[in-house]
């Protein structure tokens, strides 16, 4: 055996091994350094319960809450959730059982892969131009409308997939006794796919409910409480961008707790999602 | 049952179905609608641009609001060196995560680890910009740019890289924040690539005595490049749109510096602080300019990460 | 006199470009039990599952020739293919209960066509889970999840799904070859049962099954209709060689 070989192998692997490990632990701590930071300071802000109850406050004004952009973002998400979630599950329902070997349906693949993954900011500008410049006036309406063209490409890929997985044998079993493509869709298929379906839509609301850009030209933001979708409408996103960059201390540890508060959300959605699913498929 | 009863149900049912696959098909044809919509309106609203300044537009270094004077160069630019100083930075790391996570983990920690990367790749990308602001670019600028600047700033050319002020803030602070959040991203996807290789085709590179990085290196790396390659470029595509994490802390100067340390601009950054104050004329249209062109080189980009993934898949016999 | 469930001429079935059945023809008493044999790949699943047009969901598969249901031929174009599913049963290798209550499992096909209120929906169930064997091991759990039983009760749970609705011919594509033995026995002895109202055609691998339950059989061998006879003839003194080797595991 040709030791020096095998020793310059051996070199070689420890070299290689400890540098991907150094990577794994460089990356990992500054990701884990940067969740300790934001729970960090934004705990302390959420702390003071009052961020609950009170109103975004005036530039300058001591106090203050993010009640109105949390009301705010909780209306908008639920009407993206409720716009989006039909849409891209009867979407994503004829891409799995009408399309096989189907240009419009390989084409609607391809762009929507691509819209999953595409700057949120320019979806903004769209529904600017389309619909906030054209009717004059921001509003809750447009930022649902932003977040839904985000929302729906992720739900329509996640459905077709988990659909897919239906083994076709319950499918023929459904039309060896005479049922209609429709309902072998909907009551047999999309039925025994209901948990991963869901799980899709629980990873859209997660992945959109984080989102700032599309926000900034549609919802914009508003001081105030307000409930009308009709108009521009507090949210925890945009408060969060215009209240860190500003110099008022307490405008800064608002931002912090509003961060938290979002963090939160996004990462107690993903976990139901994934908890919800395995149980069910257990 | 009598015939004429079930005809009947029948012919109900063909017509259900007729509805309902034109149902589901116009939904899906909508999200085509909608991507046509996008780059229609884009180019409507920008056209006042491209009627004005026609090509030199796209080579112009000006962004002058005041006297009207518009170009691409400097958001492009800074869009460019951010998300290309963030794969510098987040590609070995993530190879290095998804490499622990598929050979070198043990069994008891890959499902948490790989479970906490997703999560963290899930993270808003706002998080990573109040991080780089308050937290990051301080002890950036006071600690790791004056160590940079006394490194590599006699060395020439190199050097020129690292002059100026130590604000913290800049084009590198960007790049790195950026970094930063594209990497649990990354890793997921090359985590995923990696599973793919046959288990049976690492199992004999070990059999014949090969150490586990030359199973890596020779054998896993390989198989799944492309697939490593597509997943790279869908976090350059991710970094290239990214909006939050790089506006807080790129600095938003409308000029080119060729120093890392100097302010810039990316196009998402440019979008997000002027297009709230920006009257209708050219400001307006080239801003829309700048976000066709963000949008146009996303695209191509996601495009060719997706054939990559594809054509890995296509190796594997999967059926996207 | 004897009448034919269904008649088949000349069939000619392709999958894209390979024929997978060559120039078929035979007949399926009715009210008797058709069971098919042979190798793997020889296309006996293939020629059942054009009984009830199956592979119409499948672009690429298609079939020329005629198949007479009761006189009218099944492979017009024209045909409406749900009612003729609600005429051909069809139960398949792998139990599929459906995602929902053993009891909606069956009401489900019933209600596709018939409109049923409580009380005879409920009687209809139970007379299709008596006849599949299955209601006494059922009858108090009509609420639970088809997927909960199991693999020998799911199956003679589709037996059940297949019946409520009332079909003429039953097709059964290796019915028992996922099912322990035991509950292989049963399904069989339903089956001999099912026989007195039902025209039944299985598919089977297991030759002893074959000559255990059916009245005809049909050997077939690389898309070929090599021999069909009676049962007890061909399994006594079969005609052609290639099923004397066959029937004695020359080859299999």
């Amino acid at each position: 055996m040709n030791n020096s070989i095998y020793k310059s192998r051996k070199r070689k692997n420890f070299i290689g091994l400890f540098l991907s490990n150094a990577a794994m632990v460089i990356g990992i701590s500054a990701l884990v350094w940067i969740l300790i930071i934001l729970f960090s300071k934004g705990f302390s802000a959420l702390l003071n319960l009052n961020i609950f109850i009170n109103s975004t406050p005036a530039a300058g004004s001591a106090g203050g809450g993010l009640a109105n952009a949390i009301v705010g973002s909780l209306m908008i998400v639920s009407l993206t959730t409720i716009v989006s979630t039909p849409i891209g599950i009867l979407a994503g329902i004829y891409l799995s059982e009408y399309g096989n070997k189907n240009f419009i349906a390989s084409l609607t693949r391809f762009v929507s892969d691509i819209m999953l993954s595409a700057p949120s900011i320019v979806i903004g500008l769209f529904v600017y131009a389309i619909y906030v410049a054209r009717v004059k006036h921001f509003s809750g309406y447009a930022g649902s409308l932003a977040l839904s063209l985000l929302a729906i490409p992720v739900i329509l890929r996640t459905t077709e997939n988990i659909l897919r997985l239906v083994p076709t044998q319950l499918r023929e079993a459904a039309f060896a006794l005479g049922a209609p493509k429709w309902k072998v869709s909907l009551k047999i298929v999309l039925r025994s796919a209901k948990a991963g379906v869901m799980t899709g839509v629980l990873l859209a609301i997660a992945r959109i409910s984080g989102e700032t850009a599309p926000l900034l030209f549609t919802a914009l933001n508003n001081q105030f409480f307000s409930s009308d979708m009709n108009k521009p409408i507090a949210n925890l996103p945009v408060v969060i961008y215009q209240f860190a960059l500003s110099p008022y201390k307490n405008w800064i540890d608002l931002a912090w707790g509003g961060a938290l508060l979002i963090t939160l959300t996004v990462l107690i959605l993903n976990i139901i999602a994934r908890v919800f699913l395995k149980e069910k498929t257990a | 049952m009598p015939k004429t009863a079930k005809t009947k149900v029948v012919k109900i049912q063909r017509l259900q179905d007729f509805l309902f696959h034109k149902f589901t098909l116009f939904f899906a044809v909508l999200v085509l609608i909608f991507l046509a919509g996008i780059i229609l309106s884009l180019i409507i609203s920008a056209w006042p641009t491209f009627k004005e300044f026609g090509f030199k537009f796209f080579i112009s270094t000006d962004w002058d609001v005041v006297n009207s004077k518009f170009g691409m160069v400097i958001s492009i630019y800074g869009t460019l060196i951010s998300a290309l100083i963030a794969l510098i930075i987040a590609v070995p790391i993530s190879f290095g995560i998804a490499l622990f996570l598929t050979e070198i983990s043990p069994n008891w920690l890959k499902r948490p680890l790989g479970t906490a990367i997703e999560l963290l790749a899930a993270v808003p990308s706002i998080i990573y910009g109040m991080f780089g602001l308050f937290i990051f670019a301080p002890i950036f600028g006071d600690y790791i740019q004056p160590f940079l600047q006394s490194v590599f700033g006699k060395i020439p050319i190199i050097g020129a890289l690292f002059v100026g002020a130590p604000n913290g803030i800049g084009m590198l602070c960007a790049g790195i924040i950026l970094a930063f959040m594209i990497i649990p991203f990354i890793a997921s996807v090359m985590r995923d690539v990696f599973e793919i290789v046959p288990p049976v085709l690492k199992e004999s590179a070990y059999g014949i005595g090969c150490t586990k990085w030359e199973v890596v290196s020779k054998i896993v790396f390989p198989y799944a490049r492309n697939g490593v390659v597509g997943g790279v470029m869908l976090g350059l595509g991710r970094a290239l749109g990214e909006t939050m994490a790089v506006t807080f802390v790129i600095g938003n100067a409308n000029r080119i510096n060729a120093s890392l340390f100097a302010p810039g601009s990316s196009i998402a950054s440019t979008l997000a602080n002027q297009f709230g104050e920006a009257e209708p004329g050219l400001h307006y249209s080239s801003l829309f300019a700048l976000g066709l062109a963000l949008f146009i080189i996303t695209f191509v980009v996601l495009a060719l990460a997706k054939f990559m993934l594809f054509s890995m898949e296509k190796k594997e016999g999967i059926r996207t | 006199m004897t009448k034919n469930a269904i008649e088949v001429k000349k069939l000619n079935f392709y999958y894209g470009k390979f024929k997978a059945l060559k120039d078929v023809n035979l007949n399926i008493e009715e009210k008797k039990i058709t069971a098919f044999i042979g190798p793997s790949g020889c296309g006996k699943s293939t020629l059942l599952r054009t009984f009830n047009r199956m592979y119409d969901l499948y672009p690429d598969q298609r079939a020329e020739g005629e198949i007479n249901f009761y006189g009218e031929n099944i492979l017009n174009p024209k045909l409406d293919l749900n009612l003729l599913r609600s005429k051909v049963g069809m139960i398949f290798q792998k139990p599929t209960p459906f995602p929902m209550s053993i009891y909606n499992n069956i009401a489900f096909g019933v209600r596709l066509y018939e409109n049923l209120n409580k009380k005879f929906m409920d009687e209809r169930i139970e007379w299709a889970l008596k006849k599949a064997a299955l209601w006494n091991e059922v009858k108090d759990i009509l609420n639970q999840s088809g997927l909960s039983l199991s693999g020998g009760q799911q199956q003679r749970l589709c037996i059940a799904r297949g019946i409520a609705v009332k079909p003429t011919v039953l097709l059964l594509d290796e019915p028992t070859s996922a099912l322990d033995p035991v509950s292989t026995n049963k399904v069989e002895e339903l089956i001999n049962e099912l026989k007195k109202d039902y025209t039944i055609a299985i598919v089977t691998h297991n030759m002893q099954q074959a000559a255990r339950i059916s009245d005809f059989t049909a050997f077939m061998y690389l898309g070929d209709l090599m021999e069909f006879n009676k049962t007890k003839q061909m399994f006594l003194k079969p005609d052609r060689k290639e099923t004397e080797d066959y029937i004695t595991g020359r080859f299999g």
